[in-house]
């Protein structure tokens, strides 16, 4: 019987030869994450449900990364994350990255993988929404709640239902204007915010091939903006590599079937993609970036488990150097180790750090969620008023960065950079 | 209406015991398409932590704040919970986030059921875990016949939502297994209860 890499995951994962959409089944979890604002409700649950003294399934498999509100004097976001402390403390979690110490990493989504704990084959749920980033390697990625979470914690278990697959194949060469994102967005437009609703989302094709492994968590982590429960694309040598460098511990990945039934194919010709961006309030509110050249924008934000790797700064880089912002330009690496790369990193023998320097963007933030989600009101990037604002970020819903006033435009790190530079939505073709 | 009592569940006990009596009968609160989790319950507010009892009802005051302004009052300022106890909605409520604070939100502000055209995947299932309310499902367009204020009666052992000032029926598409996961009080509740989990 063939099957898609998502059913042989979850097959395995649950002890059996085959598993169909639509069925139910019950599969072990390789990994729970969790972060500073569901980690504590989720513990809550599982000492409520298990007791006070119970121990999680296993330690090993539990990660807890606070990101989201750190770099806050909001107190009970402090109180959050103290309780991470102690409940890490009282388990002896290994992998608990605490904030103010140097076993900091940030955004969640981003340093899973950065620390080995993503691997090829294994099933990860994580209690936030983009945990289906983690695809991107080759893994079964899902977002779920507090209640299920304490389930996985007590258990290492969790019912769910096989998703059908939704397979998208974009070939071609990929011209250097086009990043994951302009990927990712221009299929989410064309299936509709709600267009892989408990779907997976499976991408494949010599342009998926090509791209870089952040890029492709780029694409994944969007999965969810279709609806999708997850996004995949099958480990290659570049994600072995990837892994391999990151942790010693062994897996076994798998690969769809040559044959196997999905629900619905897409395909795509790269070329014909363009740079873009999702217009207010929605990702599926796709529009070229040329078409938009009259909105007149406050504001540049690059950051998040989305856009805030070191290719989304190199690629912003690349804009920027020589040139001079017009807009207030937020910088905030997703993780440590993308923070570490900036300085690190140079082109034309100028460091990253250099070029925004130069460039006029505002000092680079420490790393964490920052403003991709508004947070508290003295979060760093955040919105209070009526700005305009262009974002590498993967939503741009109503309020989503802070104020209800502020409209928010979605698009690649090339775009934001470009349009940066003009103060109006740019398609970086200008500057390429 | 102030001084009104909020919502009028009725048969809500038996509904534990015997599902297929459990009639929910209330004013509704009528929101369109795509309403995300953002809007139900905005990030900052995410420092509130559900299993705390404050914390909890707190989030339910802040239940929908993140609407667009031009909607109505979900909760009267300075009151607790909302006049309503059913929300009718359109296309992919919940959409967005996986906080389970959005179930939770509204189910401390007094909501026991969405009648919706369709749910993003992850509220629905947080909306049985918790069992905080019935995510039901209708292929009608509701809007077209309800307004907020409206009163309305769900008929879970018939399948029905009923507009209650002018009589019309409309067809609910079966919970199934969700029902009675959701009439324990969530996954842990109706575990133990079936015994799936002992203690």
């Amino acid at each position: 019987m063939s099957m898609t890499i998502t059913e042989k995951i979850l097959a395995r994962a649950a002890d059996k030869a085959v598993v169909m959409p639509g069925e139910n089944i019950w599969v072990k979890a390789d990994i729970l994450l969790t972060h500073d604002i569901c980690g504590p409700g989720t513990i809550g649950v599982f000492q409520r449900e298990f007791g006070r003294d119970a121990k999680v399934w296993d330690r090993e498999r539990v990660v807890i990364i606070p990101d989201h509100f750190i770099f806050t004097k909001d107190e009970m976001s402090h109180r959050n994350v103290e309780g991470l402390r102690t409940f890490a403390r009282e388990q002896a979690l290994p992998y608990f990255y605490d904030p103010g110490t140097p076993t900091y990493k940030g955004v969640c989504h981003v340093a899973l993988p950065q620390e080995g704990h993503v691997r090829p084959g294994e099933v990860i749920f994580g209690t936030d929404s983009h945990t289906c980033t983690h695809g991107a390697l080759g893994a079964f990625a899902t977002g779920i709640g507090n209640t299920d979470a304490g389930f996985v914690m007590g258990t290492g278990k969790l019912l769910i239902k096989v998703p059908p697959t939704l397979r998208f194949t974009v070939s071609g060469l990929k011209p250097d204007y086009i990043m994951g994102k302009d990927i990712i967005l221009r299929i989410i437009g064309d299936i509709g915010f709600e267009g892989a609703t408990y779907c997976a989302m499976e991408f494949r094709g010599d342009a998926i091939a090509a791209l870089a492994i952040e890029e492709r968590m780029t694409i994944c982590n969007m999965a969810i903006e279709a609806g999708g429960k997850n996004g995949i694309i099958a480990p290659d040598e570049k994600t072995l590599a990837y892994v391999r460098a990151r942790t010693p511990k062994p897996f076994t990945p798998l690969y769809s079937d040559p044959d196997c039934a999905v629900a619905k194919d897409y395909t795509y010709d790269v070329a014909t993609f363009e740079p873009c961006v999702a217009k207010p309030h929605s990702p599926a509110e796709y529009a070229p970036a040329r078409e938009l050249k009259d909105v007149k924008l406050d504001r540049a934000y690059i950051g998040s488990c989305t856009g805030g790797k070191l290719t989304d700064f190199i690629a912003a880089a690349v804009i920027l150097q020589g040139k001079r912002v017009s807009v207030d330009t937020f910088l905030v690496p997703a993780t440590q180790e993308v923070a570490t790369g900036l300085a690190t990193e140079k082109i034309n023998g100028e460091a990253l750090t250099n070029i925004f320097k130069n460039a006029g963007c505002l000092d680079i933030a420490p790393p964490s969620c920052a403003a991709c989600l508004g947070g508290p009101p003295d979060t760093f990037g955040r919105t209070h008023g009526r700005e305009v604002v262009i974002s590498t970020t993967n939503r741009n819903f109503l309020g989503r960065m802070g104020s209800k006033d502020a409209p928010i435009y979605l698009a690649s790190p090339l775009t934001v950079a470009a349009s940066a530079v003009t103060g109006r939505i740019t398609d970086p073709r200008e500057f390429l | 209406m102030a001084g009104k009592k909020k919502s009028v569940i009725s048969n809500q006990q038996s509904a534990i015991s015997n599902p297929k009596s459990a009639i929910i009968r209330s004013r509704v609160y009528v929101v369109g398409d795509n309403i995300d989790t953002d809007q139900i319950i905005p990030a900052q507010h995410l420092n509130l932590v559900p299993t705390i009892p404050a914390e909890y009802r707190k989030l339910g005051a802040l239940a929908l704040s993140g609407l667009p302004a031009d909607y109505p009052p979900f909760i009267k300022r300075g009151a607790a919970q909302a006049e309503y106890g059913i929300i009718v909605a359109g296309r992919n409520f919940g959409c967005g986030s996986s906080r389970e604070h959005a179930p939770i939100a509204l189910g401390a502000a007094g909501i026991r059921a969405i009648v919706a055209e369709s749910y993003a995947r992850i509220f629905f299932r947080n909306a049985i875990a918790t069992g905080e309310q019935y995510p039901c499902e209708t292929a009608a367009n509701l809007r077209t016949v309800f307004q907020t204020g409206d009163e309305a009666e769900i008929r879970l052992d018939r399948e029905e939502f009923v507009h209650v000032k002018s009589g019309k029926v409309f067809k609910l598409k079966s919970l199934g297994a969700v029902m009675p996961v959701v009439s324990a009080g969530g996954l842990f509740a109706y575990a133990r209860k079936t015994g799936m989990i002992t203690a």
